[in-house]
Parts: C-alpha cells; sequence; structure tokens
C-alpha cells in the first residue's frame, strides 16, 4: 500500500461484492423506491420500539446480505458497523444477534465511508478476506434523541433536513467481481462555527469540501460522479460554491444522496435527507447499481457527518464537521 | 480552510433559505385565533345552556380545551395543526397541553415511573418554573406596592 499525499492508495484487490439496502415508508415513497432491496411498511417492523426497528434493520440487511450470498458466518472474518444513537446501541445490539467479530464505530453520517474505508485497508493489509460493512438510521430515533417528540406540534426550519430511515449492508471481499476502493481519504474535522442544529449541511459543507479536494488533489483522477453524504440543498450549494471559487468547478457532475433519496418539493423534507441511512441506501443500491451496469465507471462518494451531541450543543459548542471519501472505481 | 468562521456565515445566509415569515404570522393568526373562538364558544355554551356562572365557566374552558388538546395529541393529528399553524397552536392553552402530552407518550416505553412521568415536563418544566418566579414577583410586588 501506498499513500499519495493523505490518501491512501488500495491494491487492486478489495472489491465490493454485494449490497443490501432496507428502507423506511417515506424512503420508500421517493424516487429510488424500485432501486431498494426492501421497503418495509411502517416504522415499527413489528418491534415495540423504534430502537428496536433500528437495530433490526441492520440485522436483517446483514442477514440478506449473507442469504443471498450464502455466505457464512466462518467466512466472514470481521463486521464494522455504526449508527447515530447515544452509545451505538443498533449497531452492538445487531452484532449481539449476528456472532461475527465485530468492530463498533462512530462517525454520526458519515459511518458508510468510514467503516467502508476501514474495511478496505484492513483486506488490503492482508489481515481479512471478507468484511461486512454496515450502518443504520432511524428518523424516529434520531429525532427523539437529537430533538424534539414526534407528537410535538410546531414548525421545522426550512434548512433542517429529514433522518433517513434505511440500512445499507455492504460486503467487501479481496476477491471475485465488481467495483473496487481504490482510494481512501480519511476526513479531517473542519469545524466553521456553525452552531444551528437545523442548519447540519452547512456544519458539514467544509469538511466535504476539504476532504473531496484534498483527495482530487492526492489522486488526479477524474471522476464521472461525486457525491457527497447528507448536505442537503443548503450544504451542496456551497461545496458547489467553494470549488467554483477554485476554478475547478464539479458542478456537472457532482450530487447529493440527501437531494437524491427524496422528492425535495413534494415529500416536505425542507432541505433533504440525512443520518447514515442516507449515503448508505443510495450507495447501496442507486449508485451501486450504476457502477455494476457501467453507467458510472468511476466514483467519488463522501459520506458526511455532523460530531456533535445535545450536550455540546447547549453548552455554546458549535459542530465539528467530517467527510470521509472513498475512490471506487469499475 | 479558505474561510475565516466570519466570512463562511456570509456564504451559509446566502444558501440558507428563509423562514416564511409573512405566511407564517397569518397562519398563526388564523389558527390562534380559531382556538380563540372556539374557547369562546364553549365559554358562551356553558353560560347560556347549563347557567353556570361566568367565573366558572373560565376555568372549565381551560380544561376543556386542554383535553381537546391532549386526545388530538394522542391521535396524532396536533402536531399536522403545529406544522400550519405554527406559534398560533403552540401559545394558547392547548399547545401547553401538547408539550406536556407529547413526551408522556414519546417515553412511555422506558417505562410508567421513569420513562412517562419523569419525562413529562420536560418541555412544559421552564414554561411552570417561570411562570411560578413571574407569579412571585407581582406577589411580592403586589404586596410591597398595596
Amino acid at each position: 500500500m501506498k499513500k499519495l499525499g493523505s490518501t491512501f492508495k488500495i491494491k487492486d484487490n478489495v472489491v465490493i461484492r454485494d449490497t443490501f439496502t432496507i428502507v423506511g415508508p417515506k424512503e420508500g415513497q421517493g424516487p429510488l423506491k424500485d432501486k431498494f432491496d426492501l421497503v418495509i411498511e411502517d416504522d415499527l417492523w413489528g418491534e415495540d420500539s423504534w430502537e428496536k426497528c433500528e437495530l433490526k434493520l441492520q440485522k436483517k440487511a446483514v442477514e440478506n446480505l449473507q442469504n443471498k450470498n450464502n455466505l457464512i458466518n466462518e467466512n466472514i472474518d470481521l463486521l464494522i458497523s455504526g449508527d447515530l444513537l447515544n452509545q451505538i446501541t443498533s449497531s452492538s445490539f445487531a452484532a449481539r444477534d449476528l456472532e461475527l467479530p465485530y468492530i463498533g464505530v462512530y462517525g454520526a453520517c458519515s459511518t458508510m465511508t468510514l467503516t467502508m474505508g476501514l474495511g478496505a485497508l484492513i483486506i488490503d493489509g492482508g489481515f481479512a478476506e471478507n468484511i461486512i460493512c454496515v450502518t443504520s438510521s432511524h428518523f424516529c430515533s434520531a429525532e427523539r434523541q437529537y430533538r424534539l417528540p414526534l407528537e410535538m406540534g410546531g414548525q421545522r426550519h426550512m434548512s433542517a433536513q429529514w433522518t433517513v430511515t434505511g440500512s445499507a449492508a455492504v460486503w467487501l471481499s479481496n476477491s471475485g467481481m465488481g467495483p473496487k476502493i481504490k482510494h481512501v481519504t480519511f476526513g479531517k474535522i473542519v469545524d466553521l462555527g456553525i452552531k444551528d442544529a437545523n442548519n447540519m449541511g452547512a456544519a458539514m459543507a467544509p469538511a466535504a469540501y476539504d476532504s473531496l479536494s484534498r483527495h482530487l488533489q492526492d489522486t488526479g483522477i477524474d471522476y464521472d460522479m461525486i457525491v457527497t453524504g447528507d448536505l442537503g440543498t443548503v450544504g451542496k450549494g456551497i461545496v458547489n460554491k467553494m470549488f467554483n471559487e477554485d476554478n475547478k468547478s464539479i458542478e456537472s457532475k457532482y450530487d447529493d444522496c440527501g437531494t437524491i433519496i427524496f422528492d425535495i418539493k413534494k415529500q416536505d423534507v425542507h432541505a433533504g435527507g440525512s443520518g447514515c441511512g442516507c449515503s448508505a441506501a443510495v450507495f447501496g443500491s442507486f449508485f451501486y447499481k450504476k457502477l455494476l451496469k457501467n453507467e458510472i465507471n468511476k466514483l467519488l462518494l463522501a459520506s458526511t457527518g455532523a460530531l456533535h451531541s445535545t450536550t455540546a450543543n447547549l453548552q455554546g459548542e458549535s459542530i465539528p464537521g467530517i467527510a470521509h471519501c472513498l475512490g471506487i472505481e469499475m | 480552510m479558505k474561510y475565516s468562521k466570519d466570512n463562511y456565515k456570509k456564504v451559509v445566509d446566502e444558501f440558507t433559505p428563509k423562514n416564511k415569515m409573512l405566511k407564517n404570522c397569518i397562519m398563526a393568526f388564523i389558527f390562534g385565533g380559531a382556538i380563540c373562538v372556539v374557547g369562546e364558544i364553549i365559554n358562551d355554551s356553558f353560560v347560556a345552556w347549563l347557567g353556570i356562572s361566568d367565573n366558572e365557566a373560565s376555568p372549565m374552558t381551560s380544561v376543556v380545551l386542554i383535553g381537546i388538546s391532549a386526545l388530538l395529541t394522542g391521535l396524532g393529528w396536533y402536531d399536522k395543526l403545529g406544522k400550519i399553524g405554527g406559534a398560533g397552536t403552540v401559545v394558547p392553552i392547548t399547545g401547553f397541553a401538547n408539550s406536556v402530552v407529547s413526551p408522556a407518550m414519546e417515553y412511555k416505553r422506558e417505562g410508567f415511573v421513569l420513562g412517562t412521568a419523569a419525562n413529562t415536563f420536560k418541555l412544559a418544566g421552564p414554561v411552570l418554573i417561570f411562570g411560578y418566579l413571574a407569579s412571585f414577583i407581582a406577589g411580592l410586588l403586589s404586596m410591597v406596592f398595596k
């Protein structure tokens, strides 16, 4: 393995063999409704709490991915997962039933590329042959942890985003056919002083710009498509502006998963989707299929996270942003 | 980073959609006014049909409005009204009832005592504290200047 600047260059051996995506009912009515593997009918999915529903999303995503590929536990070296809830309980409680060696990570909404980036390095280092990476988020469990009770009547800010209910499991392997992770750029924390928890896109956009520009400079690759995780309409506009100011416009090939997963005008999601499940579900369904069909050959995926907490927010801290980039090539 | 914190604020303002102030004010006026009209109808009905005195009808009206708001919250309708009505549904006594019932419902899964009971006044607590404080100050002033 070599390093290009701050980017890890992976040998030609980390294949994204398959994915499995599960989303909630609202996501299942969005523009990508036909792309997901499974759409659940309600926010509880037969469980008695939203938190239990979220861990079921993760568990079923992994189990379905295994069943689809006849992948038995003995052949999986590692499960890397993370979610938004305190103490990443969705991940740990899902792993309790999956009986796989488990690493839990926290990267807020950047978790999908964080787990896949770590998985790629571990496989490239020769320590593992097969790794499953999984993340999840749930609108109701996230609202209750970060904001107000669901039945509380009030108005959401126009820049607020809608946490995606969804999960995606991704199988990374050192053999087989499929898109390959070629470069990994882990994010630096960038914090430009945004304190408004209703404007996450603005809080995370500078981190996305920093990671994307480092990755593009380090690798020099001309990507077919550049996608960020959940910046929404606000953050997407800011990232475009920042690249335009550098005279390196990415506008024609840049999009954001938060603006793809929902029909922003019709589905009343204000600035777009967010959450770990946002970039996970959009990559695992929409972009993964596009790569397989060769509609895209080179994809730069950067999940974006806001590493704050309600306590830190109340104590007047600003919101630290992060973005981890994966250069994926067919 | 290419921006300082101050410069970046300007960029953020440029891209952040503004709240629809005029529309929100009009809707708040209509919804808040409508709740008050319902209150007046209830109040007048108590007086006209049940022969209750004005003094007694007033607290009874509040109780009925609180009951209606709690019911609508339980049915999952009040948050939908709140989304359209904004401050018009938050400020009246029905909004207060909503802020008590919604956490009570939300924390049911953590148990009756440490869930519902412990969290019922999570949102309304500050309103009560400042209400007590204001009435204490008002009482003190009226005692001194009477």
